[in-house]
C-alpha cells in the first residue's frame, strides 16, 4: 500500500494540477514584479508584464534567471520579501562569488519541509520510525530539510549530522534507527565501515534511506541496498529553489516525482533557450510557484535531464525526472560540493602558479577524489625540495579554503598537460556514474 | 669559490631522466657529476657539466624548467677520515649543509664533494683557512 504525506495533492488529476499551477504562476509573477526590481527590469527589457502571463502556457515568455544573475544580485537583490519577514538563510559551499545565498520566510520553510515529508513518506516513513539525519547541518540544506521533513512526518528524529561513522553505527544499533538520510557516498561508506566492524545488514533495523546531493548510479544503489539491507531512494533539490525535496523517488524507483504544486519544470535547449517537446533531453529549468522570500522564475539549473509524464505505478500524478545526466556548464559536483574550474584557476594564480592545470576527478570506494595537476614554471621552481614542498602545501591549503574540499596537488613537467587544438583539456572526469 | 650546478625539474616517471640525458648527448654536453633527489611525484636532477650556461639555455629551449645554482666543490683526500675532517671544520663554523654529493673527477688521490650552503664565500674562507682546497671557478668544467 503506497503511502502519501499529502495524498490530495500528490495524486491530484493532472488537469486540476495544471489549473493550480496556472493560478499560482499568475500570482507569483505578480509578486515578483511588485517586489523584485532586478527581475522586473529583466521582464521590462523583454517587454513582458504580469498581464501577459495568464497561465503555464505563457511561461516561455518570461526571461530566465541564471547563476550569473544570482551573482549580480548577491546577496539581497533577488529577495521577494523584506528581511524582517525572513527567518532563515541557506547557502551552497564555495567561497567565491559563485556562492548561492537563499532566503526563507517561515511559510517557505514550512512548504519545503512538506516536500521533504513527502519524500520520507514515499520511502515508507511514519510516526513510528526513528529517522537518523546524517546530512550536514548548517548552511547546507541537506540536514535542515530532512530534519524538518522528519518532524512533519512525526518520526523520532536524530539530528546527528555527518561524520563520526562509528558513532553513527552505534546510534543505529542503540536507538534502532529505521530511516537514514545522508549522501549516497556516505551511505556506502557507512556500509563498508559496518563490514569492517563485523556487522551485517541484519545487525541494524534500518529499512530505508534517502540519499541525495550528489550523483549516484544504479549499481551504487544496488550496492547500498545490499550492504545496509534497505531500500535506497534518491532525492533531488537545489539551494536556489529550497533544498532537497524539489523531487523525490517513490517505491517504483523509476525517476523522481517533481513537486509540481510548488515547482514548474521545463526542458530547454541549453544553446538556444527554446522549450523542447515533452520527453526531450535538455537543460532543466524550474519556476518556483510558492516561494515568497526567494521566488525564482525560470531558473536554469544547468542540469541536463529528461522528464517523464507517463502515469506512475505509485499513484502519484506529478511528473518524474530522470537522474541528471550531466551539466550544460563546466561545474563539477565533487563529494556534494559545487566546484567550478575557475575557482581552481583563481587559487593557482593567487599562489604564483600559471593557469596551466588539469582537474582529475575519480571515484574510489564510492568517494569522489579530486586531483589538480599543475605545470611547474621557472618562477615557482627552486633548487630546494623543501621549498617546493612548502609551496605545494600552500596550494593545497588555498584550494581547501576556496572549495571546502581537500584536493591532491600534483606538480608536472611544463607543457605536459595535453592540449587539443591549442586548447587545454581542463577536466578529466573518470567517475562512472 | 663556487661552481655552477644546473638543477632540473623532472617528473617521477619512467623515461624522464633518459629524456634529459638524451638532450645532453645530442648537444655533446659532458657531465662531470650528477645527483638525483626525489619525492613521490617529482624529482630534481642536479648536474655539473662542461658548459653550464650553454646547457641551461638549451634545456630551457627544450622545455625544461631548470635553474643555475652556485655550489661548493671541495677537495676530499682519499684517506680514511678525509671527509670527516672537512665536516669538522664546517660544523665548528656552524655552517648548515642543504644537500651534498660526491664524485671522483677522474683523479687518483682525491675526490670532490659538492655542498650546497647558504653562503659560499664564507664557507670557502673557513675551509681555506684550515688548508682545505676548494675548487676554483671553471676547474670542474675543464676536467
Amino acid at each position: 500500500m503506497e503511502r502519501y504525506y499529502q495524498p490530495e495533492i500528490e495524486t491530484m488529476p493532472r488537469d486540476q494540477l495544471r489549473a493550480l499551477q496556472d493560478e499560482r504562476l499568475v500570482k507569483q509573477v505578480r509578486h515578483v514584479w511588485d517586489n523584485v526590481p532586478y527581475y522586473r527590469a529583466k521582464m521590462e527589457e523583454k517587454g513582458v508584464t504580469p498581464d501577459d502571463i495568464k497561465g503555464v502556457a505563457d511561461l516561455h515568455k518570461l526571461p530566465f534567471v541564471t547563476k550569473a544573475d544570482l551573482r549580480d544580485a548577491y546577496p539581497y537583490g533577488l529577495m521577494g520579501k523584506p528581511k524582517s519577514e525572513c527567518v532563515r538563510i541557506h547557502s551552497t559551499s564555495g567561497t567565491t562569488g559563485k556562492r548561492v545565498m537563499a532566503f526563507y520566510t517561515q511559510h517557505d520553510v514550512d512548504l519545503w519541509e512538506d516536500c521533504c515529508a513527502r519524500a520520507l513518506t514515499a520511502a515508507g516513513a511514519t510516526k513510528e520510525d526513528v529517522c537518523q539525519v546524517a546530512y550536514g547541518y548548517g548552511l547546507f540544506t541537506g540536514g535542515a530539510g530532512l530534519h524538518g521533513g522528519s518532524h512533519k512526518v512525526g518520526c523520532l528524529t536524530i539530528p546527528i549530522s555527518s561524520g563520526n561513522t562509528e558513532r553513527q553505527i552505534g546510534f543505529m544499533q542503540d536507538l534502532s534507527s529505521t530511516i537514514l538520510c545522508c549522501t549516497p557516498s556516505y551511505a556506502a561508506y557507512l556500509g563498508e565501515t559496518m563490514k569492517e566492524m563485523g556487522l551485517g545488514p541484519d545487525d541494524i533495523p534500518l529499512k530505508a534511506g534517502i540519499f541525495g546531493a550528489e550523483a549516484w548510479s544504479e549499481e551504487m544503489r544496488q550496492d547500498i541496498q545490499k550492504t545496509l539491507g534497505i531500500k535506497a531512494y534518491d532525492i533531488y533539490g537545489l539551494t536556489e529553489l529550497s533544498g532537497p525535496g524539489v523531487s523525490f523517488e517513490c517505491s517504483a524507483q523509476q525517476g523522481m516525482h517533481i513537486n509540481e504544486d510548488h515547482f514548474i519544470a521545463e526542458i530547454i535547449d541549453p544553446d538556444t533557450g527554446e522549450v523542447l517537446p515533452d520527453g526531450s533531453k535538455g537543460e532543466l529549468v524550474f519556476t518556483s510557484l510558492t516561494k515568497e522570500a526567494f521566488p525564482l522564475l525560470r531558473y536554469r539549473t544547468r542540469d541536463i535531464c529528461q522528464l517523464n509524464y507517463e502515469p506512475c505505478s505509485c499513484g502519484r500524478t506529478h511528473v518524474r525526472m530522470a537522474k541528471p545526466m550531466g551539466r550544460s556548464d563546466d561545474m563539477l559536483i565533487i563529494r556534494g560540493v559545487n566546484v567550478f574550474p575557475s575557482q581552481i584557476e583563481t587559487v593557482l594564480l593567487n599562489n604564483g602558479y600559471a593557469a596551466n592545470y588539469q582537474i582529475i576527478v575519480d571515484r574510489v570506494n564510492h568517494t569522489d577524489t579530486l586531483e589538480v595537476r599543475v605545470e611547474m614554471t621557472p618562477e615557482m621552481f627552486t633548487d630546494n625540495l623543501g621549498e617546493i614542498d612548502k609551496r605545494q602545501k600552500q596550494l593545497v591549503d588555498g584550494l581547501r579554503s576556496m572549495l571546502g574540499l581537500s584536493a591532491k596537488v600534483k606538480l608536472v613537467a611544463p607543457k605536459s598537460i595535453v592540449r587539443s587544438e591549442g586548447k587545454a583539456v581542463r577536466i578529466i572526469d573518470n567517475r562512472k556514474i | 669559490m663556487s661552481v655552477k650546478q644546473i638543477s632540473v625539474f623532472l617528473e617521477n616517471k619512467p623515461g624522464e631522466l633518459n629524456a634529459l640525458t638524451g638532450v645532453l648527448a645530442d648537444h655533446n654536453i659532458d657531465m662531470r657529476a650528477m645527483s638525483l633527489s626525489e619525492t613521490n611525484e617529482f624529482g630534481i636532477a642536479r648536474i655539473i657539466v662542461d658548459r653550464p650556461l650553454d646547457t641551461a639555455t638549451l634545456l630551457k629551449d627544450a622545455g625544461y624548467v631548470c635553474t643555475v645554482t652556485s655550489v661548493l666543490a671541495v677537495d676530499i683526500p682519499h684517506v680514511p677520515g678525509g671527509l670527516n675532517q672537512v665536516l669538522n671544520i664546517l660544523s665548528d663554523a656552524e655552517i648548515n649543509l642543504e644537500y651534498g654529493y660526491a664524485f671522483l673527477g677522474g683523479r687518483k688521490d682525491s675526490a670532490y664533494m659538492v655542498f650546497r650552503v647558504a653562503d659560499n664565500a664564507a664557507a670557502t674562507a673557513v675551509l681555506r683557512s684550515k688548508g682545505i682546497r676548494v675548487a676554483e671557478e671553471g676547474e670542474l668544467e675543464s676536467l
